[in-house]
């Protein structure tokens, strides 16, 4: 049976059509979610999609952390479901503390809108295990405030635990500085790109795999992500049983 | 017998933060000719009317709302500051 993902969709998503496409191509069945609704319609995975919900007002993604839906997403998540934003949706989970850290302004003030490189840091989790292997994956990125922030105490204990999924890197694999290198776009501390929750069942990144998931888009390094999700999400939904994969 | 109360709170990037506005506002100080201007920070102000039985309560609800939901307390911190009785405010429940 295909397994049913869900896409969230707020007022002001505008990437919810890029991940039902991504679902699509991975195999699964997508099934939109609207935001006024608390239903979460029996779904094996929850993604939020970019875009500026509610207008991004008063802070990138905090008015839609109290949106009836993202308290049954908060519910969902605290049971052990997957959940992983992608941009804006990367926002709205850490304004709801579901992930650590905050995204700020990005450092060069602009709004970034290209392609860059990604490192996967683990391969062994929900988001990750499809990739295969360590190497740069290319997939867009299109925002204005990215700049990954968390205080140094916060920054240690994410590396120490293995919750950091993705720092941005060179063409050659390696990490990104953190201040004047073309690689990393929004001046994002040590280069973090994407983030789990200490459970290992939350995750959320900046760049978009799911607008890079077929060769006519320019790449399809994003699939691994979308294809780990999927895959964790089914096999949950078809034993029952959460696949723990959490901090080191 | 609720009394409207008026509130401001002013939102600021927690020291240390960094704060890419106020850098570029800083930046740009040397342009109109003005020296000795440092330590910009932006941040926002948002002002609110709040009915409520006094003015702890009212108080009160200002601070949670400050806390949960005008402010992230992981980057910003907030100030509270009463600016009068909401009554004598034109257009206060405009």
């Amino acid at each position: 049976m295909t397994v049913r993902i869900g896409v969230v969709v707020f007022p002001g998503s505008n990437r919810d059509i890029d991940a039902v496409n991504a679902l699509e191509v991975a195999g699964a069945q997508p099934v939109m979610l609207w935001h006024e609704s608390a239903s979460l319609d029996g779904v094996a995975g929850v993604i939020l999609p970019g875009g500026f919900a509610y207008g991004d007002y008063l802070r990138a993604g905090v008015i839609a952390r109290f949106s009836p839906v993202m308290r049954s997403v908060a519910s969902f998540a605290a049971g052990g479901g997957l959940v992983l934003g992608i941009c804006n949706g990367f926002q709205v989970l850490t304004e709801a503390h579901l992930l650590p850290g905050a995204l700020l302004r990005n450092r060069g003030l602009r709004f970034v809108s290209r392609e860059v490189s990604i490192v996967p840091e683990r391969l062994d989790t929900p988001f990750t295990r499809a990739i295969g292997e360590r190497r740069p994956l290319r997939m867009p990125v299109a925002h204005g405030e990215g700049c990954f922030y968390a205080d140094d105490a916060t920054l240690d204990e994410l590396q120490r635990d293995g919750q950091v999924l993705f720092s941005y890197a060179r063409a050659d694999g390696s990490t990104a500085d953190e201040t004047g290198d073309a690689a990393n776009p929004n001046g994002s501390l040590r280069a973090i790109a994407g983030v789990m929750n200490a459970a290992g069942n939350v995750a959320g990144l900046m760049p978009h795999p799911e607008t890079a998931v077929e060769a006519i888009l320019g790449s399809a390094d994003g699939l691994g992500i979308i294809r780990s999700f999927v895959d964790s999400a089914a096999e949950r939904a078809g034993t029952g049983m959460p696949v723990e994969v959490g901090a080191r | 017998m609720s009394t409207d109360f008026r509130f401001a709170v002013n939102v600021t990037p927690k020291a240390g933060i960094l704060d890419p506005q106020g850098r570029a506002v800083e930046s740009s100080l040397g342009h109109l000719g003005i020296e000795g201007v440092s330590a910009v920070r932006v941040g926002r102000r948002v002002e609110l009317t709040v009915a409520a039985d006094d003015a702890a309560a009212a108080r009160a609800t200002v601070e949670r709302l400050a806390s949960e939901l005008l402010s992230n307390p992981l980057i910003e911190s907030y100030v509270v500051e009463e600016i009068g009785a909401a009554s004598s405010i034109v257009g206060a429940h405009a």
